[in-house]
C-alpha cells in the first residue's frame, strides 16, 4: 500500500511507471462470463467459496435467465478438514453435474483463491475425472484473483486447451491460427478477408465446439487477437507454433497491421492484400470520420482492467485524435505489445499495476474528459462530474476488425454525447 | 462441497460491507485477494450509489503469500486511517484470508490507532451474508453504545423516542420503508432518535441508549443488536414487522403500547387502499389463486400473510433461505397448513415450485429464473435482487403505502379478469390463445403449448435439465392419457392446467386406473374441487 513509486523505466518512447497497492480489478473467474457462451458444449465448474459463486453471479448471472453453463462447487468446513475427502467430494459433485448435463463435452475445473491456498490439486482431479467420465474431457485452469486479473482468466483457459489440441502433420502446408475469443460475427468477417487474400486454412482458438478445436504443430502460424494471452502463446510455442508479431485488430489501422502480418507470413501479394482490405478500410474510414469530431482533442484516462488499454489508447490517439492523460494496465506484456507501444504517442504515461486511491487522486486532479474504468469506479466518478466509459463493455461487444471500428469509437463517444444531451 | 448454480446470499463479509456502506464515518479494512473488489459494484451499480464503499482491500496476490501478508494488512490499515480519518474502523478477513490466518484484529490492535477498531470474526465457510450483517452490526453496537446501565428515563413533556434498527445498504426497499415508517411513527407522536445502520455514524451509535425503545424493521440484520440493547439498557423492541395492512396495524398497536400512546388516531386514519381494492368486485377472480412464496424470512412471512389474508390467494408453498429464522417460517407455514421449505439450494426450490404448480410465484431474483422457465407469472418480493428492484420511484414494502405497492405488484403479473374469462371460453383465437400470457405485459416468452405441461412430462425449454436431487424417488408410473382426455385437458385454462393434470394423475394412481379418460378428468375435478 502506498509504496514509493519506483523511478520510471524507459520502454519504447513511453513514460512507464509501475505502481503497487490496492487494485480494483476482477479476478480471472470473470472470463467465464463470455467463455461459457463462446464454447457451446463446455461447462465451467469453479471450485471455490461462496465469494466466487457470488462474484460470477453478480458479474453476469443476474442478466442470464437461460441456465448458464457454469456453477460453483462451494468448499465447506468439512473439505477444509481433509483434502482426501475434498477430492472425493469433488468427484461426487462432478459426477452428478455430468449426469444432469449430458450435453456437456468439455468440463473445466476452475481454480480459485481458496482452492489454490489449500492446495487442492485440480490438475490431478482433472486427469482422474477425464478417465472416469470419458468421452467428456476434463481440463483445469486457475482463475483465482491471487494469480490472474480479469481477462487473464481467458488466457489461463486457452492455455489449458493447448496441450489437448490435435497434432497437425508437420509436413502440411503452414496454417493460420487466430487466438483469442472473438464474437462469432467478427470471426466470420476475418475468415472472408483471409479467403480474399488467398489464405484458406484459418482456424480459431477457442473453437465454438469442444470437438472442433484446431490442430497445432510446427506449421502453425498464429495471430493473437487479444493482448492478454501470454500463457497461451507460450503453450503454443511449446507445440511448435510460431507467433506473427502484429498490432491488435482494434481500429482500422490496427486491423490492417494485424492482417498484414498474416499476409506477409503467407506470401500474399501487395495487390491481393490491397484488394482484400481496401473496402473494409474505406468503410471504417466512413464510420470513423464523424466520430473524430466528437473525440478529437478529448483527454482520456484509462484505469487498469483488461490489458486492452494500450491498444485502445493507441486507437483513440491515432485514429480519433484523442489526448492520453494516463494509460493504466494491470500488466504490460512488452513482447506482445511491442508494435502497440511503438505506436503510442511519445511520452504517453503508462502505468502498470495500481494503487487505487493514488490513481484516483491523479485522475481527479487531471479532470479528463473521459475516464475508462470498471463498474466499481464509474458511478462514483460520474457523481464527481467526470464522464466515464465502463470498460467491461469492451469485452462484451464485438469491437475488432474494420466493420466494428466505428462501433468501437462509438462506445467512447456515447457517454460524452449523452452528457451533452441530458438537460437535467 | 456443495454444487451451487445460484446463491441466495453472498459470503458474510458482504454483509459486513452492507453495514459499513450504510453508515458514515466508518471504514472497513478487508483482508482479501485481488479480485474481491467486485463487491464494490454491488453498491455502485445495483444500488447505484454515487461513492465508492468505504472499504479498503488488501488485494494480496500469489507473490505476496510467500512474503508477509500480515505486514500488507497493517500497512493497509494505517493508510486507510491516514487517508479517510474515520471515527471508527472494522477489520476482518474474506474467505481466502481466513485460510491464511493473519489475525486482522490482533494486527490492527498492535497499530494503536486513536479510534475504536472493531475486529470481525465472520466464518466464511459456515455463515452467509445476512448473518455477517447482523454480526457486524451487533459488534458495532456492543463496542460503541457505551457502558451498560439503566436508560435515562423520559423527562416529562418529551415525546416518546425510539431508534429504528435494521436498514442497510443493498437492502430490498430499505430506503423507502424507512421513509414510510418514520412517517407512521411521527403521526403517532413518536420521535426518532437514531436510525442505524443506514445513515448512522459511530458517534450516533453512542446515542442509541437515549431512546425509550427500539423498532426492529429487519430482524435478519438487527435482532441481535436489539437484544443486546435490551439486555444492556432495558430497551424493549418491536417484534411485529409492518408488512401488509394487518402487519402494519399490529405494528402500530405494538409501538403505541411501547410508547404509552393511543394507536386509535392512526388506526382510524385513512390507512391503505389495499382493503378496498381487494374487496372491489374486480378482485373476486383473485380468490384462491395458487401462490408460492420464497425469500428471506421477514418478507416470506409478510407476503404469505398478505397473499392469504388480504388478497384471498391460496398459499401453496412457503419457504426461506434464512436458516436463522427457520422456526418462525415453519410456524407461519403450519398455520397455512403447509410444511415450510428451508433451503438455500436453488434446485430444491425449483423442484418445489414444479411440484406445487402455482399460478403465481413471489420470490427473489432466482425465482424469476424458475418462473420464467416454467412459464409462471412472478413478482420479486425479497433480496437477492437486481438493479430494477432499486427503483427511482417511491416503492416501500412496509406501512400503508407499502401495502398499496404490494397490491399492485402482486396483481400485475396475472392475467386480467376479462381476459382470463374469454380465454376459458374461446380457445382457438389465433392471437389471444392461452400461451401468450397477459396481454398488458406485452410478449411473454411462454411458448404456445409445452411449458405448462405437468412436472413429470415437462419437455424442458432450452434443454432444462432435470433437478439434480435424485434422492426423491422417481415418480410412480402414471397411467397414460386417452387422446380425448388429453385434448380436453388443453381446454382448461393454462394457469390451472398443471394442477388439473397432477390432480387427475394422482386420482388415477390412487384408484389404480389403467387409463385416464374424459371421465377420469371430470371425476377428479369433482373430487378435488378447484
Ligand atoms: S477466485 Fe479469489 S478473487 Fe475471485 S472471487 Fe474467488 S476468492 Fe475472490
Ligand atoms: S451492468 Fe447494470 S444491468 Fe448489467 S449486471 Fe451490472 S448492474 Fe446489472
Amino acid at each position: 500500500m502506498n509504496a514509493p513509486v519506483p523511478p520510471p523505466t524507459a520502454c519504447g518512447g513511453i513514460d512507464l511507471h509501475q505502481e503497487h497497492g490496492q487494485r480494483a480489478v476482477f479476478c480471472g473467474l470473470t472470463g467465464i462470463v463470455w467463455l461459457h457462451r463462446k464454447i457451446q458444449d463446455a461447462f465451467f465448474l469453479v471450485v471455490g467459496s461462496r465469494t466466487c459463486a457470488h462474484l460470477i453471479q453478480s458479474a453476469a448471472g443476474v442478466m442470464i435467465f437461460a441456465e448458464p453453463r457454469f456453477a460453483t462447487a462451494i468448499i465447506d468446513e468439512r473439505d477444509l478438514a481433509g483434502i482426501a475427502d475434498a477430492n472425493e467430494e469433488l468427484d461426487r459433485v462432478v459426477t452428478r453435474l455430468i449426469e444432469r448435463r449430458p450435453d456437456i463435452k468439455l468440463l473445466f475445473l476452475v481454480g480459485s483463491c481458496p482452492s489454490e491456498v489449500i492446495k487442492l490439486d485440480l490438475s490431478r482431479a482433472a486427469q482422474r475425472l477425464s478417465g472416469r467420465l470419458n468421452p467428456v474431457r476434463v481440463l483445469n485452469y486457475s482463475g483465482s484473483g491471487i494469480e490472474t486479473t480479469f481477462t487473464q482468466g481467458e488466457d489461463a483457459c486457452l492455455a489449458a486447451l493447448v496441450p489437448d489440441l490435435p497434432r497437425a502433420i508437420d509436413t502440411a502446408a503452414p496454417s493460420l491460427l487466430v487466438v483469442g475469443a472473438l464474437a462469432d460475427v467478427v470471426e466470420d468477417q476475418f475468415l472472408r478477408i483471409f479467403a480474399a487474400m488467398g489464405i484458406a486454412d484459418v482456424r480459431f482458438l477457442p473453437a465454438r465446439r469442444a470437438g472442433a478445436m484446431p490442430a497445432v504443430g510446427r506449421g502453425t502460424r498464429y495471430l493473437l487477437a487479444q493482448p492478454f494471452l501470454a500463457d497461451t502463446a507460450r503453450a503454443l510455442e511449446e507445440r511448435g507454433a510460431r507467433r506473427l508479431a502484429a498490432p491488435f485488430p482494434l481500429g482500422a489501422e490496427g486491423t490492417t497491421g494485424w492482417l498484414r502480418a498474416a499476409a506477409e507470413a503467407f506470401g500474399v501479394s501487395d495487390e491481393a492484400f490491397e484488394a482484400a482490405t481496401a473496402p473494409g478500410r474505406a468503410r471504417a474510414e466512413t464510420a470513423l470520420a464523424p466520430l473524430r469530431e466528437e473525440l478529437g482533442g478529448k483527454r482520456v484516462f484509462f484505469f487498469p482492467d483488461s490489458q486492452l488499454e494500450v491498444p485502445l489508447a493507441r486507437f483513440l490517439a491515432r485514429e480519433l485524435g484523442a489526448a492520453l492523460v494516463e494509460v493504466g494496465t494491470p500488466y504490460l506484456h512488452r513482447g506482445h505489445l511491442a508494435a502497440e507501444i511503438e505506436w503510442l504517442p511519445a511520452g504517453t504515461r503508462v502505468t502498470e499495476g495500481q494503487s487505487l486511491d493514488d490513481q484516483m487522486d491523479r485522475c481527479r486532479a487531471a479532470r479528463p474528459d473521459l475516464t475508462v474504468c470498471g463498474l466499481g469506479l464509474a458511478n462514483p466518478l460520474e457523481a464527481e462530474g467526470l464522464s466515464t466509459k465502463w470498460s467491461i463493455e469492451l469485452l462484451f461487444t464485438p469491437v475488432q476488425g474494420y466493420e466494428q471500428a466505428g462501433d468501437l469509437a462509438e462506445l467512447f463517444a456515447r457517454p460524452l454525447r449523452r452528457r451533452a444531451l441530458l438537460e437535467v | 462441497m456443495q454444487l451451487t448454480l445460484w446463491t441466495y446470499e453472498g459470503p458474510p463479509h458482504i454483509g459486513a460491507m452492507r453495514i459499513a456502506t450504510a453508515m458514515t464515518g466508518l471504514h472497513y479494512v478487508l483482508h482479501a485477494p485481488q479480485g474481491d473488489t467486485y463487491a464494490d459494484l454491488l453498491f455502485t451499480m445495483i444500488e447505484r450509489r454515487d461513492a465508492r464503499p468505504p472499504v479498503t482491500y488488501t488485494t494480496f496476490r500469489a507473490q505476496d503469500l510467500g512474503r508477509d501478508t500480515a505486514e500488507l494488512f497493517k500497512t493497509s490499515v494505517s493508510a486507510a486511517y491516514a487517508r479517510f480519518q474515520p471515527q471508527a474502523m472494522i477489520v476482518g478477513a474474506s474467505c481466502t484470508a481466513e485460510l491464511i490466518q493473519d489475525d486482522p484484529g490482533g494486527l490492527a490492535k498492535a497499530l494503536n490507532l486513536p479510534i475504536p477498531v472493531i475486529p470481525l470474526e465472520l466464518p466464511a465457510y459456515q455463515k452467509k451474508e445476512n448473518w455477517g450483517a447482523s454480526e457486524t452490526f451487533y459488534r458495532l453496537v456492543r463496542a460503541l453504545a457505551g457502558a451498560p446501565g439503566a436508560g435515562a428515563g423520559r423527562e416529562p413533556g418529551r415525546r416518546p423516542l425510539c431508534n429504528i434498527l435494521g436498514p442497510t445498504a443493498l437492502g430490498f426497499r430499505h430506503r423507502d420503508d424507512l421513509i414510510e415508517i418514520r412517517r407512521l411513527l411521527d403521526s403517532l407522536g413518536i420521535d426518532v432518535n437514531v436510525v442505524a445502520p443506514l445513515g448512522a455514524s459511530p458517534a450516533d451509535l453512542g446515542r442509541l441508549k437515549d431512546a425509550d425503545f427500539n423498532v426492529v424493521l429487519y430482524p435478519e440484520t438487527a435482532r441481535s443488536a436489539a437484544e443486546y440493547l435490551k439486555k444492556s439498557f432495558g430497551q424493549p423492541f418491536t417484534h411485529v414487522v409492518p408488512i401488509g395492512v394487518g402487519g402494519t396495524r399490529r405494528f402500530v398497536e405494538e409501538v403505541a403500547g411501547l410508547a404509552g400512546l393511543d394507536p386509535a388516531p392512526v388506526l382510524d386514519g385513512p390507512g391503505s387502499r389495499l382493503p378496498w381494492y381487494s374487496r372491489s368486485v374486480d378482485s373476486t377472480y383473485l380468490t384462491g389463486k395458487r401462490v408460492f412464496v420464497f425469500g428471506d424470512a421477514t418478507h416470506a412471512i409478510g407476503l404469505a400473510r398478505i397473499a392469504a389474508r388480504e388478497l384471498g390467494f391460496q398459499v401453496v408453498g412457503l419457504g426461506t433461505y434464512s436458516r436463522e429464522f427457520a422456526r418462525e417460517v415453519r410456524a407461519e407455514a403450519a398455520e397455512l397448513g403447509l410444511e415450510a421449505l428451508i433451503t438455500d439450494d436453488y434446485l430444491d426450490v425449483e423442484a418445489a415450485i414444479r411440484a406445487a404448480a402455482p399460478e403465481l410465484v413471489l420470490g427473489t431474483q432466482m425465482e424469476r429464473h424458475v418462473a420464467k422457465r416454467l412459464g409462471i407469472p412472478c413478482a420479486v418480493i425479497s433480496a437477492p435482487i437486481h438493479v430494477q428492484d432499486f427503483p427511482a420511484r417511491y416503492a416501500p414494502q412496509m406501512g400503508f403505502e407499502g401495502a398499496n405497492v404490494l397490491f399492485d405488484t402482486l396483481v400485475h403479473p396475472l392475467m386480467m379478469g376479462l381476459e382470463e374469462h374469454l380465454l376459458g371460453m374461446f380457445r382457438e383465437d389465433p392471437e389471444f390463445h392461452d400461451g401468450v400470457g397477459p396481454s398488458h405485459l406485452g410478449g411473454t416468452p411462454v411458448a404456445a403449448s409445452a411449458p405448462q405441461a405437468a412436472p413429470a412430462t415437462a419437455p424442458a425449454p432450452e434443454a432444462a435439465p432435470a433437478p439434480i436431487h435424485l434422492d426423491h424417488p422417481v415418480a410412480v408410473a402414471v397411467a397414460p392419457w386417452a387422446p380425448e382426455a388429453e385434448k380436453e385437458l388443453k381446454k382448461i385454462p393454462f394457469f390451472v392446467r398443471g394442477k388439473a393434470r397432477t390432480n387427475t394423475e394422482r386420482f388415477a394412481r390412487e384408484r389404480q386406473l389403467p387409463l385416464i379418460t374424459l371421465e377420469t378428468l371430470y371425476d377428479a375435478k369433482a373430487h378435488y374441487g378447484r
